[in-house]
């Protein structure tokens, strides 16, 4: 019976491992779902002057970016092929649960396949990066979040143009390393790491931190970089979600496919 | 057991569950001390409740904690080896002239030294065996050792604070 009811349990484990799939016994299923929603409801109203505040912020930015883009009156706009035709379509949802303190962190959204959330959708907020769908059910979503040691985004160093994976180690919620930047590569303590666009999660620039540390690796040929996230786990409350309206085009002119 | 024995077995499963979920999953001290206070309603199962209804119990409230942790698997499996373990262990420690019928396991009933011995070990075992198999994958040894150290200290203290608050003597809550 012991042996039976663990074996359960590891299989269990096992097929919770893969990075999209079932969410069925997940805190994204319709129950659990709900009554996290309902305490979320509850709890909100203790984070809703900081929220508020980073609306704000949010708002002030795009606001200024609005300036550049106003067409004065007497301009004419040409349409462009999909070059430069708009990749991306943006969704909003709110956390309704989050964990920062495990070493696989999920976070459980409220929207789900009927709001158009789809499995692979790249998740951030206002400050950075924060994860990626996991698997969708009806009305909720879970997410893996960045802090999720078997997360890999695939990211650049924003003045250099140097590419790398950022990935979390597990020991704190506020830092992660910067994989795969060779050594001869020169690095300013202070850059700032944004996603890459090559891995057709995320547009282009979204923040993902900051670099503290730089040391040699211990054995590789790569540098073995800190860095600070923009996102504070701790306060996630609001998200969008981005879909890559090309991804299939894209994922077929992969090669390896 | 009649019905009222069993309408507080569920009870209790209801409420250890719910309390887990809503309020102490976001209860974690200094970010490294979580607070499984679940293990508690399976320490605390009556005396003579054999080893299988014990496992079962446990494979549901494990399953249940996990599905709201999004950890899949990992509750259930240290919740379980930790009812299997429970009954052997209870016949170790059996007192001199055996345990009184439907006795439930509690500080109250058995005293705070016996209770020590009997619990400490089952949450060590439950504690290692979840911190051990989240961290699979891994190299984290010092971060690891310190949540199951701190971990196990508070879901101690948080037992037998519960126990003194919300337990009376020979009855379930």
């Amino acid at each position: 019976m012991f042996v039976v009811l663990e074996a359960a349990a590891i299989s269990l484990i096992v097929s919770n491992n893969s990075q999209q799939g079932s969410v069925f016994f997940n805190s994204a299923n319709q129950l659990s779902g709900n009554i996290l929603n309902t305490q979320s409801n509850v709890f909100d109203y203790f984070s809703l002057v900081s929220v508020n505040k980073a609306l704000l912020e949010k708002n002030t930015v795009l606001l200024q970016e609005l300036e550049r883009y106003r067409q004065p009156a007497d301009s004419i706009i040409i349409p462009l092929d999909t070059l430069m035709a708009s990749n991306y379509q943006f969704k909003g949802a709110k956390i309704i649960n989050n964990s920062i303190n495990l070493s696989q962190n999920f976070l459980t959204i409220n929207k789900g396949a009927k709001d158009g959330i789809k499995e692979g959708m790249g998740v951030f907020n206002e400050e950075g990066v924060v994860g990626r769908v996991k698997g969708v059910t009806k009305n909720f979503a879970s997410v893996i979040s960045l802090l999720h040691t078997e997360l890999l985004v695939s990211s650049k160093i924003e003045s250099s143009e140097v590419f790398g994976s950022t990935k979390w180690d597990g020991r704190d919620s506020k830092k992660a390393k910067l994989l795969y930047v060779p050594r001869h590569v020169d690095l300013q303590v202070g850059d700032k790491v944004v996603t890459s666009g090559y891995n057709a999660v995320f547009p282009e620039g979204i923040p993902i931190g900051e670099i503290i540390e730089v040391a040699q690796g211990a054995e590789t040929n790569y540098l073995d970089i800190t860095i600070e996230l923009a996102t504070d786990f701790s306060r996630v409350s609001y998200v969008y979600l981005v879909e890559n309206l090309f991804e299939d085009e894209l994922q077929s002119l992969d090669p390896s496919n | 057991m009649n019905s009222n024995r069993i309408f507080l077995l569920i009870g209790g499963f209801l409420i250890y569950l719910i309390i887990q979920v809503v309020l102490l999953k976001n209860m974690v001290v200094f970010g490294f001390a979580f607070c499984f206070l679940y293990v508690l309603y399976i320490l605390l199962l009556p005396l003579e409740m054999k080893t299988v209804p014990v496992m079962l119990i446990a494979f549901g409230l494990g399953l249940g904690v996990d599905v709201f942790y999004d950890t899949l698997g990992l509750h259930t499996a240290s919740l379980v080896a930790l009812a299997f373990l429970r009954n052997f262990w209870l016949k170790i420690l059996t007192p001199t002239g055996g345990y009184d019928e439907n006795l439930q396991p509690s500080i109250l009933n058995m005293g705070f030294g016996w209770f020590t011995y009997y619990s400490l070990p089952l949450i060590i075992l439950h504690h290692t065996l979840f911190f051990y198999i989240e961290n699979i994958g891994t190299n984290l040894f010092f971060p690891v050792v310190q949540k199951i150290i701190a971990s196990i200290i508070f879901v101690y203290v948080m037992s037998i604070i519960v126990q003194l608050m919300f337990y009376r003597r020979r009855r379930g809550l």
